[in-house]
């Protein structure tokens, strides 16, 4: 098969769940507004174009929220080159990829864990514990203690390293005692979270001028700055994007072509097989959990200094959980994660005007993001549904393969 | 009732999986099924029972045509299915899982009825000679009893025509026999019986009459009297194929695997491998006979570093090895090809290449400073797919693609792709086709030829009577017998492997 066809097949599922979610998605917008429900006795035609109306407004909000008004493209275009209009109209797009960023890092690391077998629903704490080693960092190395390039270089393994020791708890705990991951690294993001509300409330080096008792760490932009990649400041796309996909394709590397690679996926696959083959199971459970953590802090470092700018608990927001979804989607194939965080970036991005113009409530894109999910989950559903021509047959029947190998 | 399949046609996508099929079954008669895997016999069941629906083709039952949409409505025409895994729930006991979805109830709320239901379970194994107790625990009863269970199941349904796919998969050869019998008695009491299975001696052994499947089609039809197990292989596997190994005097030397007084725990703790002593030689093979739990497991899995050991000493040329790591051990020159190829031997998922080099892949060339070399792996995996003669569309393709025969044979080839001094194989030959089986076979006998000692654990007593030029029984987790071919006969070992000396 030549890859351009295996890498169709590859997306037909993934394309399709995220079209079939939108469509039932729309039902339930159609169905839930109170105002074409009441009109339908009296007026049911005008009631049902009033209900379609609203699902096309609500779809093309979003759209426009993620991708950019093409009005304000028309005025960017007529205007020349106008830098104001140009960046008002193309700033959608820009804060999409801004809002992939931490999804592409901790989707990058719970793949990895996940390939490896383990469970890892730790990206919340992870990513937070990698925030907090990126402040610490800041705080230690920047406001001109050292050369920016060395702070930003600090930020970054003080993020890995937080990341890191934080997943190496649960990874060590399943390794020595065969504690669940699952239940551990769980409760570990609960423990992140109020570990660092405790730090940025209590110790006066973090909060420094702000009143004590506010749960808010100091503007880390005093401290450094993540330098942007495009020229116009408004735009603000740093450096810790092109690092995200830097890092996938490390991860690709790493999975696919190193030897450890090789061994974590095979214990991922098939454990005992793996012991068969001299694999250590508990050193591949460590050094999955290390990378998976690390790659996640050095999320939650880059974005705390770079985008937050402020360290408090709940930066993470519900990105240890979009995260699995991403990882999922995306067959925990970096690419595919780094793919399908665009997505849901711009998603998250587009919801935003679409909440803003229109009454549809922002749980709808929760709601279409759990969808797309439930039918990447369950492929014969989304054929169903997509009417893909579907063979009732649980077991493949084995193909019996006539042709010898030259 | 009298049964017929005609010119059933089925096609997936790529593969025409049953072309034409007419079989057809009297009333009180044993057909015997015959065919590889993929020879499209699971297809054909699958239609029988109504989970698929055929392109083309009729289902007959008295002559009267019928169309099966549903599972359900095959069971109310009176086909009963006794599948190769058993569908029983473990916590249920023998009365709950016989009427499980039929159950007889009482008064008005429509209680179950316990009694009744034992009582029919009681009258129904009573008259077919299926003896069972109706108040055990399904998990707690052996394989062959748990069988017996789903046939009780089906015949309680009325069934008419029972369908046993692959039966003596899982049996001992006692209870192989005593499933034979069961089967003559329920042939002699009405009703009809399809019998599927790959192993020539079953079908000669018990059907009226057999129709050989292959690549979809009918190959033949003959019957037992008829029929040689040659001439049903040939038939099988479209060419002429050798049942039994030529296989030259061993000039067996120097002893290389040494095993002395070693005892083994299982996971429970109890002691399942109890001070067995032996040796393998440079160029002989020690195969190993026994009934299926008999310690033979966990003497592999302690041989090859998979368990520990609890005393004793295992020593290869002199080298010690006694619980040493797999990979120590491989590195020694030890090949092992595992009793359970899905669990152990591969890594599904992966293609046949990451699978060729699953216990090497550590080493040069294949890894340079911790990257994999892809190069040196497809091209080593492809010179073992030639040599093996294992049918892939490439080495790219998950290793889970394949049929069982090829996957063993890329177990095989990477087992004996590295230097070997012994080879462990234990059930080399388990669920694989006539023509795989020759093969494998072939190529442990070429090792052995070549110099190694083989140690092969088989619970099938043809498998060990065809190679072994000594013959060890396991018993209880003793050895409580080392023959030489010449004196290990069917009976003696048969005896042996029942705990019965002389």
């Amino acid at each position: 098969m030549s890859t351009l066809r295996r890498i169709g097949s590859e997306l037909k599922v993934p394309a399709l769940s995220i079209l079939a979610a939108f469509l039932v998605g729309a039902i339930l917008i159609f169905l839930t507004d109170v105002e074409m429900l009441r009109g339908l006795p009296a007026d049911p035609l005008g009631s049902i174009g009033l209900g379609i109306g609203r699902v096309i407004a609500a779809y093309s909000a979003l759209l426009r929220g993620a991708f950019g008004d093409p009005a304000a493209y028309g005025k960017a275009l007529a205007s020349g080159g106008d830098l104001n209009l140009w960046t008002r109209a193309v700033r959608p797009l820009v804060e999409g990829l801004v809002a992939a960023v931490p999804l592409i890092f901790v989707g990058l690391g719970v793949s990895v864990a996940f390939r490896t077998g383990i469970f890892n629903i730790g990206g919340a704490g992870q990513f937070l514990m990698g925030a907090l080693g990126g402040t610490l960092a800041a705080l230690l190395f920047g406001a001109g203690v050292t050369p920016v390039p060395f702070a930003i270089l600090m930020i970054m393994i003080f993020g890995i390293i937080g990341g890191a020791a934080w997943a190496f708890i649960p990874g060590f705990l399943k390794a020595r005692v065969g504690a669940s991951e699952v239940i551990t690294t769980i409760m570990l993001n609960t423990i992140a979270g109020n570990l660092i509300f405790f730090l940025v409330t209590n110790i006066a080096f973090i909060h420094r001028e702000v009143g004590v008792g506010q749960p808010v760490s100091t503007e880390l932009s005093k401290f450094v700055d993540i330098p942007g990649i495009l020229p116009i400041a408004a735009l603000r796309l740093n450096i810790a994007f092109p690092i995200a996909l830097l890092t996938a394709v490390a991860v690709s590397f790493f999975l696919f072509r190193s030897t450890r690679g090789y061994e974590l996926r095979a214990a991922g696959l098939n454990l005992a097989a793996a012991k068969y083959a001299g694999i250590a199971a508990s050193g591949s459970i460590i050094t999955a959990m290390l990378i998976s953590g690390g790659i996640a802090g050095l999320g939650g470092a880059l974005v705390v200094v770079g985008d937050a700018h402020q360290l408090q608990p709940g930066i993470e927001g519900s990105v240890g959980f979009t995260a699995i979804a991403i990882a999922l989607v995306g067959r925990t194939r970096p690419l595919g994660v780094v793919a399908t965080a665009l997505v849901f970036g711009y998603l998250a991005q587009g919801g935003r005007l679409m909440q803003a113009d229109t009454i549809i409530p922002i749980d709808m894109l929760l709601f279409v993001q759990a969808l797309v999910i439930a039918f990447i989950a369950a492929p014969d559903l989304t054929k169903q549904v997509m009417r893909i021509p579907f063979r009732r047959n649980a077991k493949p029947a084995p193909k019996p393969v006539t042709k010898g190998v030259a | 009732m009298r049964l017929e399949l005609q010119k059933i046609t089925k096609q997936f996508p790529g593969v025409l999986a049953n072309d034409r099929i007419s079989i057809s079954v009297d009333k009180g008669q044993v057909l015997g099924l015959l065919g590889e895997n993929g020879a499209g016999k699971s297809t054909l069941m699958n239609i029988l029972s109504g989970l698929y629906r055929p392109d083309s083709g009729k289902i007959l039952i008295d002559g009267k045509e019928r169309v099966f949409r549903d599972p359900a409505q095959a069971i109310d025409a009176g086909i009963g299915m006794v599948h190769q895994h058993f569908m029983l729930v473990p916590v249920f006991d023998v009365t709950e899982s016989v009427v499980l979805g039929n159950e007889p109830t009482k008064g008005l709320l429509g209680s179950f009825d316990r009694a009744a239901a034992r009582a029919q379970v009681v009258e129904l194994s009573k008259k077919h000679g299926l003896h069972v107790d109706p108040d055990a625990k399904i998990e707690s009863l052996p394989v062959g009893v748990r069988q017996r269970v789903e046939i009780l199941k089906a015949l309680y349904r009325k069934s008419d025509i029972l369908v046993l796919d692959e039966p003596s998969a899982v049996l001992t050869p006692q209870e192989t026999e005593e499933l034979f019998d069961i089967i003559r008695g329920l042939a002699k009491g009405g009703t009809s019986v399809i019998f599927i299975t790959h192993k020539l001696n079953e079908v000669i052994a018990v059907a009226d009459k057999i129709t050989v499947l292959r690549r979809g089609a009918v190959a033949g039809e003959t019957t037992p009297k008829k029929a040689t197990a040659a001439k049903l292989a040939e038939m099988m596997v479209g060419r002429e194929v050798q049942l039994t190994v030529s296989r030259s005097k061993s000039h067996a030397s120097k002893p290389l695997l040494e095993v002395k007084g070693l005892r083994v725990l299982n996971d429970a703790g109890k002691l399942v491998v109890n001070d067995a002593t032996f040796t393998v030689r440079s160029g002989e093979i020690l195969a190993v006979a026994g009934v299926q739990g008999n310690g033979q497991t966990e003497l592999v899995e302690a041989l090859t570093g998979l368990r520990k050991a609890d005393a004793g000493s295992i020593s290869l040329e002199g080298e010690t090895l006694t619980n040493r790591s797999p990979r120590e051990i491989a590195t020694a020159g030890v090949a092992h090809i595992p009793e359970d190829r899905n669990r152990d031997g591969m890594v599904k998922g992966m293609t046949v290449a990451e699978n060729y080099i699953l216990n090497t892949y550590h080493l040069a060339p294949y890894s340079k400073n911790g990257v994999l070399s892809r190069k040196e792996i497809t091209a080593a995996a492809e010179k073992a797919v030639r040599d093996y003669d294992v049918r892939t569309p490439s080495v790219d393709t998950d290793i889970g693609a394949l049929s069982g025969g090829n996957q063993q044979k890329v177990i095989v080839a990477r087992e004996f792709g590295r230097g070997v001094k012994l080879v462990i194989a234990a059930q080399p030959t388990r669920g694989l086709d006539v023509g795989s089986i020759e093969y494998i076979h072939r190529r442990i006998v070429e090792q052995r030829n070549a110099g190694a000692a083989v140690l092969i654990v088989s619970t099938e007593l043809d498998e060990v009577l065809a190679l072994g030029d000594r013959v060890a029984v396991m018993y209880e987790g003793r050895i409580v017998g080392i023959l030489e071919a010449k004196s290990a006969t069917r009976e003696r070992v048969g005896l042996l492997m029942g705990g019965i000396d002389k």
